[in-house]
This record gives C-alpha cells, structure tokens and sequence, in this order.
C-alpha cells in the first residue's frame, strides 16, 4: 500500500484495542446512504516508475523554447545550491513555525529574510510574504484603506502602466469591499504615468496611489514625482517594484520627500523558477508606523528564559487565528519555502551580483530591442529611460508573428493586444542574463523570415526538445 | 549567528556573480540606486553550510512524528518533488502558448478531473494559491451567484464557533457579516441555534466535515436542508478532507462549493508555511463563477485555457497567473501514485491511526473531549484536570513533547475545549510511532505529578528554551542592522 507501513499484524491488533472488527466499521457515523462509491472517474494507482516515465513525456513535450517573454516572470538562473538546500526534509517538510522552540531553523532565516528584503527596498520592516505580485497588490490596496485615516474614501488610484493582471487581481479581491480603482491612463509617448491626468486628481480623495517602478512596460515612472504628488493630496504611497530591479535603481523607501509608505511586488525574480507561473511569492514592506496594519506573518527577534536569544512569530493580533473576523487579512499559509529559496539567493549573489544580473539583463534586452529594430517596421513603441523589458511595434498581426516563431521554438514576446488594444501590433520583450548573443541573433533572423513573408512562412507545429 | 555576522567586505561567492559590471549608460542618474542594500558578503559554501545548519533546528516530518491537528502532517513522497522539478516543468514561462504547453496541461487536466470525482462536485479551479485563498474564492463566488440573482438582500455567512480563524476572516474580506453558530455538546451543530439563525439575510453556511472538534457532522444533510430552504449555500472547507477522502463526498452531503488543502489531503510539502494550494470545487449551479484560468480539453484531445473570454461570469483572476503550478504537479504526481484504491485507503488508515491512538491515552487515564463519539482523522484530549490539578497545563505538555522528539499536537484550537490537544497522526505512520508517542505522554503525566518543574520549564534540550513573546511583540526587533543603528 502506497505510503502506509501498516502490516495485517498491525491492522489486526490495532482494530482490537480500539474494539471494533474492521476499518470500515470505523466509519459508522456516516450515513450508509452517503458513502461513495469506488471512484470509476479515478485511474489505477502506478508505481513511481510508471509515473516518472509519464511526467518526463510530458515535461520533455513542453520542451525548452528560446524565452523572450517577461511580463512578470523572468527566466534567471537560479544556484544549484539554493533549491538543494531550501528541498532539504528539515525546510521542506516542518510547518508554519508556531512551536519556536522546534522551529528555529525556519525563524531565523525568516528573520534574515525581512532584514534582506527591507533593505533592498529601503524600507522599515518587510513581513514573510504573501502568495504572488498580483495577490500582494490586492493585499496592499486592503491594507492602504486600513492605514490610511485622513482618507473617508475607499478609492485608489491605479495606473493604467501597471502588470494588467494585477489590476485584474486587485479587482476581483477589493470589489466585495466597496474598493474602488480608478485607471489613471499613460502618456503615448513615454509610456509612463500621465502626469496632467493625475493632476486632475489633485486635491481629491483617495487612499492610495499606486507607483510601478518599472512599469509593466518596462519604462521608468517619474517616482519622485508621483510619490510627493501622493503625500501632498494625503494619499498613501504604494510602490510595486521588480526586487532585482532594486539592485540598481534607487529603492522605494527613498523616493520623493518621504519616501513611499508600502512596497509590494513579485519576488520571482530572486530564485523562484519560471515554474508555469507558480509557485512564487509576493513582497510586502512597509514603514514601521504601518507595521500593525500588516497582513502576512512577522518574525521577531526576542530571548529565552535564560536570556539566549531566539526568533517567534510576533504581532499575532493582527491575524486571523487570533482575530478572526477583525484580521487584517484571511492570510493563513504563505510561500515559506519560496521565501527560503530566495534568502539563500539572495546570501549567494549579495548586493554586487544580484546588481551584476540585473544589470546583464538590462543590457540584453537592450541589444534585443537594438538588433531587432534593425528589421523594417519594427521599432521600440515608447521612448525614454527603461530596465530589463520594452514594447516593440511590429510590422505584422502580433499574434501571428508570435504563432510562426512560436512554431519555430522562439518565444518572441508577450502580446499585448488584448491588454492595449490602443498600442497596435505590439509585443513586450525581454532577455534575461541566459539569453546569449547567439539567442538574440536567432530570434532576429527568424523574426526577419517572418515579417519578410508576413508571418506565412510555412513551419513545423510540433515543439521540439532543447534545438536552440 | 545570522547570515550577517559571516560578512566580510570583499567577500564574494564568485561563481555565482555573472559577469563584470555593465555600464548603465542609458539610465539618467536619478534613477540609480545611490547605496547598495545590506546583503551579506558571504562565500558560497558560508552560505551553504549557515543554512544547513538553520535547517538542522527544524522538527519537520521528515525527521518527526509531527501529530499536528487539523494540518495533517503525512509523508511528503519525494517523487513528487523531483518530478515537478524537471526542467521542462520548471523552464516553462506562464506566458507560453498552447502549442508549447500540452504536457503541462495535460497534468493539470487529470487533477481537476481526479479532485472532481473523488469530492462529488461537478467542476473544479485549480487557481487558489492555498486553503484561505480557496475559501475566499468559494466565499465570492457564493456572493457572485446571489447578485446574479438579483438577490442582494443576503448579507451574512454563518460560521460554526468552532471554526477555524481564516472562515470568519474570509467572509468579512468578501463583504459579509459573520454570525456565530453555537456547537452542542456532542460537537455537531446546535441545529435549534442554526434555525433561528437562517432567514432572508443568509448567504450561506461555512462548515468543516468532519469539524474541528473531530467528529463527523452526523446532521450535515438536515443542516444542508435548512439553509438550502432559507435561500443559501453551503461551503465546504476542506481543512479535514483527509478524513472522508473517497469514503464519502462533500457534493452528496448537499455541499455547493468547497475548496481543498492540497498541502494536506494530497500531501504537497507544508515548506515551513507555504506554498499550498487550494483548489475550488461547486457544483452545476456555481460553475460559472469559478476563478479563471481552468484547462478545458477539445474534441481532438488539445487543452485549452478557459479565460474571463469564455467565462464572463467568472469571479475573475486571483493570482498573476494560474495559481501554484508547482504545487498542484506534486498533487498530481501523489494522485497518480496512490490512484483510485491509493486515495479510498488514505481516510481508512488516517482514522485506524487517530481511533488507536484516541482509545490507547483513555486507557492511560487521559481525558477525551467527546468520549462518546468515534474519533474522525484526529480527536482532542483536554489537559483540564492536569492544569488544575497539578498547574500544568497543555502548552506545559507540548513543549515537554518537544524534549521527548515529538512534535506537539495542535494547542488550544478549537477555543471551546479548554487545554486542548488536537491529534492527528495521519496514515503514514507505524504503529510503534504512535505507541512511542503515547509512552511519552504517560512519562509526561509522570512528571507532572512528581516533578512539575521539569515539565514547566520545558523544552530543555532545543536550541532554545521557551521564548519571550511578550517582548517580541514589546519591543519589535524584525530586522538586522549593523551595531549601533535602530530601526
């Protein structure tokens, strides 16, 4: 039996000391008429063999395509040592540390992970994270109400630059709440926030402004800007950051006058896998006079009885175990082990290497968007400073552009007409660090034989494994 | 010591600093960043040996007996991690087309269709990141279908008092009132209580079966029949579905939505608190407010994504993207190693296990909650005689469990049992565990009795004794800075 050490000696002398004659005596509480059936839907267990060699089919079948999307999920290398480390049993296999004394382990290095992140984002605290970017926008948006007393309003502020589905996310987790968000639009040129629209804002109520640095186009937002602009109208300020991005541009908690007053984003970029979208973590700091307003776990540093010190969960009254109904969120489990893979990524490469990737990245993406504006009628969309990810018009129906190189086994770009119909025919793309010169010529020609034949180049559907 | 006392200035982990600095040029100053964060400066085998050794003051379940109630702490197979981690699982953009997604799909498909069939519901969204994002979802959609309705006058959800924190906390997030159902005294439902409760205002009931207090809720269909009468729904909350698993369904108990822990029922690893994943279950009525994306498979046998184009009505998107990939390959993988037979049997042994280890402390003289009802997958002693007899109480047991190298059950949940442990062994776990744990609670009763002090002044051989929760709190130290700097 899978997973069960039980022998029939054991089943046997167990069912007599509890006194009943069978397992399924066992169940009598249930009603008879409620008992399932034997599950026809189910398939037949298999041996770990068996489902190795389907999982390795299937995995293979997906292949390794040449990556050019970014869009919220960026294709680093991650150490050997991170994963080796965060799947041993001890970090993989414990739960939520509530019995300190047993889970030292974890705390600690959740602890070092609030110091890391905190400074990294130039910020007083940072809790132990929340599921993902989106989630932890929706969290940031909830605890901005909270937080925010001069504001009677329940509106924010959202710019229309900011990763589509977090402003999808957001919605479909504030809207029960009476939480409104107001779109304020970009500028065609810059692709940044438009700062005559925002003005038009000024003066009203609202909770919180919503800041993306870098935008989910990629381009540099006026942050000094539009965080005092936030201050002066008694908005709080809420940064959402790319945390590699932060090894090199200037951090949140230093932005405008005061700096913001909550940082959110997605923390993939520090060691998670691409992994299908998941799983990944969401960042979430703050300053310190917010830090009661916080959802998600926070570690303390404190002592023992002998004076030895030692980490525990702490400022449990904010969450829903102890407050129930009057939680700060319905927030229980969060992403530990995604949160223990990047402490160690991030102890790995320090302050100077996670600078060096990003800033590899930077110039990738740079040569990306230099080589393949060389092909007729492709061209970057915005003009202005940018990190690591641009729009490029296209000559062609992106999304047939996309399909032919796709068949090709290059992932050119995420397509962005359904989310900006108003751009045209514009994809977003990145390289990461990975992507070699050699990848970035590859894709140029292919995308040349593409928008040279308008994307009727006659090409093999099947992926094929690893032919970059 | 922290990861920052190792740093030294200089000091590099050289393999894994890319390449040399790149100009950048482009960028204007101002956007810069003017002084690097305070990471450590650390070598790469400092780094690995620091964390191996932090690892090394964790109980986990792979080095354990981990009898927490209510979390179901089973062996996490270790094939599900290697294989979810194959690179062509894990080199896979969220953003990748159909074409480039087929094998993925393919498993994500079979877990819907197998967590379909094993709860009676008649679809499922793999979307939910964990168990109180699945409650949120469920929650929502519940208010989706009232206001599609038109039926905007239900404002409240009903929450039995011996639930867990996170109902109360996700029907507030979804805009209802909570009201409180009282529990009798054989722990099911107060039904009188529940009838005068119900009325035009009801949205719907959040209910655990079997219930935090471990017994199955003997009048679910009665409880089914109340609110389904007054014009509500009825959630499910999967926290205990480890205990009925294949034995019987929530969909034929009457429930509409549900969601499921996949972290405990198909054993996806815990990760010292996360990621879980907490897929929804409704049945045909709800079906079209279920999150999005869901895989749907064509007449040809191609997957396919089920967005907000095709589902209008859906509650929309709750994650950047679909949810926690990685976590629901590990279920899948545990649900095509255990199969049809493999899942029946996993509610079968979990309640041998709960049921010998419930009838073994009787005997030796400890008390049990609702001695008079079959224990489910867990049960609860109540330490209230040893708290008032000999001043020590539950958390005193639990930390002394810590020094015998168990880790201790669930503590003082649910609140309407005074000094209470929920136990929950799980199926994967020999029987000369469970006797191993139960000697240890006898010796511990020993110690109470003759020497208190040892047990109240426990743990004695962890790396530290009890902590000062109070000043953790007081005086909130969250973060490392260099000597002599304050927050």
């Amino acid at each position: 039996m899978p997973f069960i050490p039980h022998t029939e000696d054991d089943v046997r002398q167990m069912l007599q000391a509890i006194g009943v004659d069978s397992i399924d005596a066992l169940f009598d509480e249930i009603p008879e008429h409620l008992r399932a059936g034997d599950l026809p839907g189910i398939p037949e267990g298999m041996s770990e063999m068996e489902v190795a060699a389907l999982a390795a089919s299937r995995a293979r079948r997906d292949g390794q395509a040449l990556c050019f999307i970014g869009a919220g999920a960026y294709d680093h290398h991650v150490p050997a040592a991170v994963w080796q480390i965060a799947t041993r049993g001890e970090f993989y296999t414990a739960y939520t540390p509530y019995q300190a004394e047993a889970s030292q382990g974890t705390l600690q290095l959740l602890y070092e992970y609030q110091s890391m992140m905190a400074s990294l984002m130039a910020m007083d605290v940072s809790n132990t994270s929340l599921y993902d970017g989106a989630s932890a926008v929706a969290e940031a948006v909830l605890m901005a109400v909270r937080a925010n007393r001069k504001s009677k309003s329940k509106r924010i502020l959202v710019p229309r630059s900011l990763h589509p589905a977090y402003r999808k996310v957001a919605h479909s987790i504030v809207r029960n709440q009476g939480i409104e968000l107001v779109e304020l639009p970009f500028d065609a040129a810059t692709g940044t926030t438009d700062l005559e629209a925002l003005q038009a804002h000024a003066g009203e109520d609202f909770a919180a402004l919503l800041i993306p640095q870098p935008n989910f186009f990629g381009m540099l937002e006026p942050v000094d800007a539009l965080t005092d602009f936030a201050h002066a109208n008694g908005m709080l300020a809420v940064a959402v950051v790319n945390p590699l991005a932060m090894a090199l541009l200037e951090p949140p908690g230093r932005w405008g006058e005061q700096g913001v007053d909550i940082v959110t984003g997605e923390g993939q970029p520090l060691g998670a896998p691409l992994s299908s979208g998941g799983p990944y973590f969401g960042i979430l700091c703050c300053k310190q006079a917010l830090v009661r307003q916080m959802p998600g776990r926070l570690i303390g540093r404190t002592v023992d009885l002998d004076g030895k010190p030692g980490f525990a969960l702490t400022l449990q009254a904010r969450e829903q175990h102890i407050r129930r109904s009057k939680a700060t969120s319905n927030i229980c489990t969060n992403q530990g082990l995604l949160v223990t893979a990047a402490t160690i990524h991030m102890a790995l490469l320090g302050a100077e290497g996670l600078a060096r990737v990003a800033g590899t990245c930077h110039a990738n993406t740079r040569a990306l968007v230099e080589r393949l504006s060389t092909i007729a009628g492709v061209e970057p969309v915005f003009e202005g400073p940018f990190f690591h990810e641009r729009v490029l018009r296209l000559p062609l129906p992106a999304q047939d552009a996309l399909k032919t190189l796709a068949a090709h086994n290059v992932l050119g770009g995420f397509d962005l007409a359904d989310d900006y119909p108003e751009l045209g025919d514009a994809i977003l793309v990145c390289a990461t660090e990975q992507r070699t010169a050699e990848d970035i010529e590859h894709y140029a020609t292919r995308l040349e034989r593409v928008v040279t034949t308008q994307g009727r180049a006659k090409c093999p559907i099947e992926p094929k494994f690893d032919n970059k | 010591m922290l990861i920052f006392e190792h740093s030294r200035a200089g000091r590099r982990a050289f393999s894994q600093a890319p390449a040399a600095p790149v100009a950048l040029d482009d960028i204007p100053p101002e956007f810069l960043r003017k002084d690097p964060p305070l990471l450590p400066e650390v070598s790469e085998m400092q780094v690995v040996r620091h964390y191996t050794r932090l690892s090394q003051k964790n109980f986990s379940i792979d080095t354990h007996f981990y009898p927490l109630g209510s979390c179901t702490m089973k062996y996490n197979p270790r094939a599900c991690n290697s294989l979810a981690m194959l690179p062509g699982f894990l080199g896979r953009h969220p953003l990748a087309p159909e074409s480039h997604s087929q094998g993925f799909m393919a498993c994500m498909f079979e877990l819907q269709e197998i967590l379909r069939e094993v709860t009676g519901m008649s679809a499922v969204s793999l979307v939910p990141a964990a168990g109180a994002q699945g409650e949120f979802a469920g929650v929502a959609m519940i208010r989706a279908y009232h206001d599609a309705q038109g039926d905007t006058a239900r404002t409240e959800i009903l929450v039995p008092d011996a639930a867990h924190g996170t109902n109360p906390a996700t029907a507030v997030m979804c805009g209802y009132k909570v009201r409180e159902i009282p529990t009798d005294a054989n722990g099911d439902v107060d039904i009188e209580a529940l009838r005068a409760a119900v009325g035009p205002q009801t949205a719907g009931i959040m209910l655990t079966n079997p219930s935090t207090v471990g017994v199955f809720e003997r009048n679910i269909e009665q409880i089914a029949h109340i609110v389904h009468e007054a014009g509500g729904l009825l959630y499910y909350d999967g926290a205990n579905l480890n205990a009925i698993l294949g034995k019987c369904r929530p969909g034929d108990m009457g429930f509409d939505v549900i969601h499921m822990n996949l972290h405990k029922t198909f054993s996806t690893p815990h990760g010292g608190g996360g990621p879980g994943a907490g897929p929804v279950g409704v049945s045909e009525r709800l079906q079209p407010f279920l999150p999005v994306p869901m895989v749907a498979k064509d007449g040809y046998g191609d997957y396919y994504w089920l967005t907000e184009k095709e589902r209008p009505q859906s509650i929309g998107k709750l994650m950047t993207f679909a949810g926690n990939a990685g976590v629901l390959l590990r279920a899948w993988v545990y649900a095509r190693l255990l199969g049809r037979a493999g899942l029946i049997r996993v509610a079968e042994y979990a309640t041998l296990n709960a049921n010998y280890m419930a009838t073994r402390l009787r005997e030796a003289g400890f008390e049990l909650a609702y001695p008079e009802r079959r224990a489910t997958h867990e049960f609860i002693v109540t330490l209230k005689r040893q708290a008032k007899e000999l001043k020590v109480n539950a958390m005193d047991f639990a930390k002394r469990l810590l020094d015998y190298g168990y880790h201790a059950p669930t503590t003082y949940f649910p609140l309407l049992v005074p000094e209470c442990f929920l136990i929950e062994p799980t199926e994967t776990e020999a029987r000369e565990e469970l006797d191993g744990f139960i000697a240890a609670m006898q010796a511990i009763q020993q110690e109470a009795e003759t020497e208190p002090d040892t047990v109240k002044g426990a743990p004695h051989t962890l790396p530290v004794r009890r902590l000062d929760d109070v000043r953790a709190a007081r005086e909130l130290d969250l973060k490392w800075t260099p000597a002599g700097e304050g927050v």
